[in-house]
């Protein structure tokens, strides 16, 4: 439980905590799509009858993820702890409101992204805005017409790649980036997207398609150079 | 379906979102243009590349500060 675990702890110590069962865990992040289905159910239904090391748990399963998230969608490191420590604690105080309808990850999602969003509409009230309608048709058609040679894979590491591709997507203007994210990252479906960001699917969708292109435009310079660009 | 045409649904096509008629239309002209074949091999890829991505461990700090402020949510709401 999190009341015995933490008591008495001073934070530097809280630092080197985990749950026993973690040392040995063959992979601490899951695609939320695939493993983290089975056993899920089990820990939210333990966690909302009382048990707080099984929500402590599930918390540990998805930190990582969820500052990530947060961080993508505020691009700003103090904004993003903030909004991740708000929507586990909103997540910890509501967790009765939850009913299984969605998956517990994907609910949590929506938490963070928007306990993420309002602080960035808080940091950029007059230049964030999910509502104005996509570009034209002009921004659209590719210009990097290069093969990639020699393959990502090929020249750089999983650990290098991980971080271009981070610092590609940070690129994205925030109404391209928020969407990627949701959608290909933390894999919510269109309708779950336009439900968190309270737009239409057309919307999403529109948006998905610039993003994704946007991102293969960036890739694709980057590994025709093979160099940070 | 022209180049434009292609641009416009890669996004559905690669999610498998179109209609089997317009997918059709799509795959005819993937079959002799190299360009588009290309465009949308490396968008798939670039999905794929995302997708793998993990995310950088939590900092310890950043940590820490959860757990805290968890804990103290926990001792302040006793269930």
């Amino acid at each position: 439980m999190f009341g015995a675990i933490f008591i008495g702890k001073s934070a530097r110590e809280l630092v080197f905590w985990r749950p026993l069962h973690f040392v040995s865990a063959p992979n601490r992040h899951p695609l939320p799509s695939s493993v983290v289905r089975e056993d899920e159910p089990l820990l939210v239904a333990s966690a909302r009858a009382g048990d707080t090391a099984a929500f402590e748990e599930l918390v540990a399963r998805y930190e990582d993820k969820i500052f990530r998230l947060t961080s993508n969608i505020t691009g700003n490191r103090e904004d993003a702890e903030d909004a991740m420590q708000d929507a586990f604690l909103k997540a910890y105080s509501h967790l009765n409101d939850f009913h299984g309808e969605s998956r517990f990850y994907t609910w949590l999602v929506r938490i963070a992204a928007n306990e993420a969003l309002m602080r960035l509409r808080r940091r950029r009230p007059n230049h964030f805005s999910l509502d104005q309608p996509a570009e034209g048709d002009s921004d659209l058609m590719p210009r990097e017409l290069e093969e990639w040679s020699p393959n990502p894979e090929q020249l750089y590491a999983k650990s290098e790649i991980d971080k271009i591709i981070s610092a590609l997507v940070e690129q994205l203007e925030d109404e391209y980036r928020i969407v990627l994210v949701l959608r290909d990252v933390e894999e919510l479906s269109t309708q779950e997207t336009a439900e968190a960001l309270n737009i239409s699917i057309s919307a999403v969708k529109s948006r998905l398609l610039r993003a994704r292109l946007k991102l293969r435009e960036k890739l694709s310079r980057h590994f025709r150079q093979g160099a940070p660009n | 379906m022209n180049c434009k045409g292609v641009i416009h649904e890669i996004s559905n096509y690669i999610d498998g979102d179109l209609d089997p008629v317009v997918k059709q239309e799509l795959e005819r002209h993937l079959e002799h243009c190299e360009d588009c074949t290309m465009i949308v091999d490396h968008t798939r890829k670039s999905i794929e590349i995302l997708c793998d991505s993990r995310p950088v461990a939590l900092p310890t700090d950043v940590r820490a500060r959860l757990h805290a402020a968890l804990r103290r949510k926990v001792d302040s709401d006793p269930s």
